[in-house]
């Protein structure tokens, strides 16, 4: 950046985590080297702590109320704008994701366009996936009886290792479609893009606690996510398959729903819903209807 | 019980249903003795008479029974949907032709009252096998994509307070999406599991495709720790479905779950007073409150605490306890002697925590296992019996002010499983429907269930959903 003006230092980037909308420091006060992918150092990452993970979760739980609750429609809008806000910003992101994955500047460019395009996917799928999963029962007897999805709670992402933007917004973005909160461990190696995702997420509208970003060791801060009564489910797409067995066998101590790992060979491909049904219930309600019958009205 | 009704007796038949005194586990087609040659008994919870005597399954049981449903499954899994549902139409038939010797054979094994198993589950077992019939040739349009695979050999292990009930809620999905069987019955209850064996027979469907094993706890695990089992789907305690989840991970097999519940009944004070006890009473008491969708948990608004009380203890007290084969009987016996020694000592531990007992007078029989009908009143939330799931007729009261705090009370719980509302006010229905964490919720009703309705819960009361189309998607590779 600063080759074109010999007589300006640049100004670095303190890389920061992403927690209840605010931009805390690792409260154990540690940092590891990011490097790009020939080994040159790029920054010092926050290296989070179990208790930032708590403290995240703390920020997801205070969110989800409201964002739940939120209408499908508004959080539609505000999906989109997260599209916009990156948009505006494609440069820095091609160059973050570029130096992350060792991608030239227009294979970098075409993962940016993907990860965009792929916020306005779920930004459209808000206010439909109801309609897909729920509905009328049409059961045997004077009963209205309904249907419909609701988010899980609170939801730890372990983010895909390889693909430290794309993949990472194509786990997390299902999440908080459908109105859950997320507590996001990124990529270990190359956490900066996702750090600075934290900036566009900020500028969105997004209330903070939705999205929480954590930069640091998924086998360090995973077992005490997973085994959080606190968290309802768990996605393990970044994690081995060590690592992912034993963090199911600890969240079954709560009973989490868990996403397991599944290979994926190309980010880009269509995502299709299974991402967010994995991290919603169905609740089914009834009510007598009354019925008009020969005995008269009863209702 | 100097009662305000005297009835006299009115038994339904024992003619209608031939008990034979061993049977076999039903493995490849074939009924066969366990590999070691164990055996148990099953006995009538109502009369402590042993009905017969039924095979032990072991490791090496299990063993055979995967195996032969893994080789049905190539030829099950191939043919046409529409073949598959012609099977499983018969079976509806069948039951339905046979309906009323299972539900006095299910009466005699589970202790449950005969108006129930007939007017209850025997319609909705036959109903669940004729819905998931339809569906096994409509997979394409299901919402899952096109041609959505089965997943292959599914282990099923089910609990003893709707025996066949919860064979037909594990059974038919699994069968309709091309996969094949293993299914354990409790051990208290195995009979009916294997007059199905039966009907699987004269519904003439391939050997191995349905493998029945009565046994134990320790044939349940061997089941679902089977390396060749690539479905595991559960019905009973929160702590075996905890075990069960620990044992999947790390494999590719795919789980349901539907565990315990501790369903909040909330009664606002605008609703019709009549209805709600009625509703209150078939909520705890319906198959002695063995339910894991109860409403075991009375929230009461403050104001009608008392109208309520009165009303209910009132109804309570027409309740006719007694022989489950009488055609008058609302509450029969307690499944086991286990099972009542722990609502015994759960109604124990609610007295001693300080919460105050009531049952109406009622006479139980002398022998057999019972309990009577029980409340408890000024229970708080920390009380165990407002927390732990009882799985008897025990029902905690609790009051409330606000909407707000009836919410707050009725998801303090580590389940999610159901829950009631009774208030005449619609605006007030939906706003508290959609605030509760539970699967279920049943407004100015309770324990409404049906085939096409997805059944499951939130939180620890389990995962994924039984019923309706969304039952599908824990039988297929989706």
């Amino acid at each position: 950046m600063s080759e074109s003006s010999a007589t300006r230092l640049s100004v670095f980037k303190t890389y920061k985590l992403y927690v209840g909308g605010k931009f805390p420091r690792s409260e154990s006060g540690r940092v590891y080297e990011v490097t790009d992918s020939k080994g040159k150092w790029l920054a010092n990452a926050p290296l989070s702590s179990r208790k930032d993970a708590r403290d995240a979760v703390v920020a997801a739980r205070k969110a989800f109320g409201g964002w739940s609750g939120a209408t499908a429609y508004n959080r539609g809008q505000i999906l989109y704008r997260i599209a916009e806000m990156l948009e505006g910003r494609r440069e820095q992101f091609v160059r973050e994701v570029g130096e992350a994955e060792g991608l030239s500047k227009s294979k970098a460019g075409a993962v940016v366009d993907a990860a965009i395009d792929r916020w306005i996917w779920y930004a459209g799928w808000t206010d439909k996936i109801g309609q897909l999963v729920g509905g009328a029962n049409p059961v045997a007897g004077p009963f209205f009886n309904l249907s419909t999805p609701e988010p899980t709670g609170v939801v730890t992402v372990l983010a895909p290792q390889d693909s430290s933007f794309l993949g990472l917004i194509s786990v997390l973005a299902p999440v908080i479609a459908t109105g859950n909160t997320a507590v996001v461990i990124t990529s270990e190696k190359s956490p900066l893009p996702a750090l600075s995702l934290g900036e566009v997420l900020a500028t969105s509208d997004l209330p903070g606690g939705v999205v929480n970003i954590l930069s640091g060791k998924a086998a360090e801060m995973g077992p005490h996510l997973a085994s959080h009564q606190d968290v309802n489910a768990i996605d393990l797409a970044g994690a081995g398959a060590a690592l992912a067995k034993e963090l199911e066998i600890a969240a079954a101590d709560n009973l989490k729903r868990v996403l397991r790992p599944q290979p994926v060979d190309d980010w880009s491909a269509d995502p299709g819903t299974s991402r967010m049904t994995a991290f919603l219930e169905t609740k089914t309600v009834w009510h007598p209807t009354g019925s008009l019958g020969a005995g008269g009205s009863s209702y | 019980m100097a009662s305000l009704f005297e009835y006299a007796p009115a038994p339904e038949s024992r003619s209608v249903v031939d008990i034979a005194p061993s049977y076999g586990l039903f493995i490849d087609g074939e009924f066969t003795d366990a590999a070691d040659g164990k055996v148990f008994k099953t006995v009538s919870p109502s009369s402590e008479e042993v009905l017969s005597e039924v095979a032990q399954a072991g490791a090496a049981d299990v063993d055979r029974a995967v195996k032969a449903a893994r080789k049905a499954f190539a030829t099950w899994s191939a043919l046409p949907g529409s073949e598959r549902a012609k099977y499983l139409f018969r079976i509806a038939r069948i039951i339905q032709e046979r309906s009323r010797e299972l539900a006095v054979l299910e009466t005699l094994d589970n202790g449950k009252p005969i108006k129930e198993t007939r007017d209850a589950d025997l319609p909705l077992v036959a109903a669940h096998f004729f819905y998931y019939a339809g569906w096994a040739d409509k997979l394409d349009h299901a919402g899952y994509g096109a041609n959505p695979r089965p997943l292959g050999v599914a282990g099923q292990v089910i609990p003893w307070n709707f025996p066949l009930l919860m064979l037909a809620w594990k059974i038919a999905p699994a069968l309709a999406t091309g996969n094949t069987v293993v299914l354990k019955p409790a051990e208290t209850t195995p009979l009916s599991a294997l007059f199905f064996a039966d009907i699987c027979r004269q519904a003439g469907l391939p050997k191995g495709v349905v493998n029945i094993l009565t046994g134990y706890g320790d044939a349940g695990a061997a089941l679902v720790e089977h390396p060749d089992v690539n479905k595991v789907a559960f019905t009973g305690s929160t702590a075996v479905g905890k075990k069960i989840a620990r044992h999947v991970a790390g494999t590719d097999k795919k789980v349901t779950l539907e565990l315990g519940g501790k369903g909040a009944n909330i009664v606002f004070d605008d609703a019709p007073i009549d209805q709600a006890v009625e509703g209150i009473v078939n909520g705890i008491f319906f198959n002695q409150g063995q339910v894991c969708c109860a409403g075991s948990r009375l929230l009461v608004q403050e104001s009608i605490h008392d109208e309520l009380l009165d009303s209910l203890k009132r109804r309570l007290s027409t309740l006719r306890l007694g022989d489950p084969l009488d055609k008058n009987t609302d509450i029969g016996a307690i499944n086991s002697a286990e099972q009542l020694a722990r609502i015994t000592a759960l109604a124990e531990t609610g007295e001693a925590e300080g919460a105050e007992r009531w049952s109406p007078a009622c006479e139980l029989p002398s022998s057999g296992y019972w309990f009577a009908p029980t409340l408890f009143t000024n229970v708080t939330q920390a009380h165990t019996v407002a927390r732990d799931e009882i799985f008897g007729p025990v029902l905690s009261v609790l009051t409330f002010r606000t909407p707000d705090e009836a919410v707050a009370k009725a998801n303090n719980s580590q389940y999610g499983l159901s829950a009631g509302i009774w208030t005449e006010k619609g605006s007030r229905i939906l706003a508290v429907a959609d605030k509760l964490r539970a699967g279920v919720i049943w407004a100015n009703t309770f324990n409404k269930f049906d085939p096409t309705s997805p059944f499951g819960g939130y939180k620890e009361s389990g995962f994924g959903r039984e019923g309706g189309r969304h039952g599908l998607e824990g039988y297929l590779d989706v």
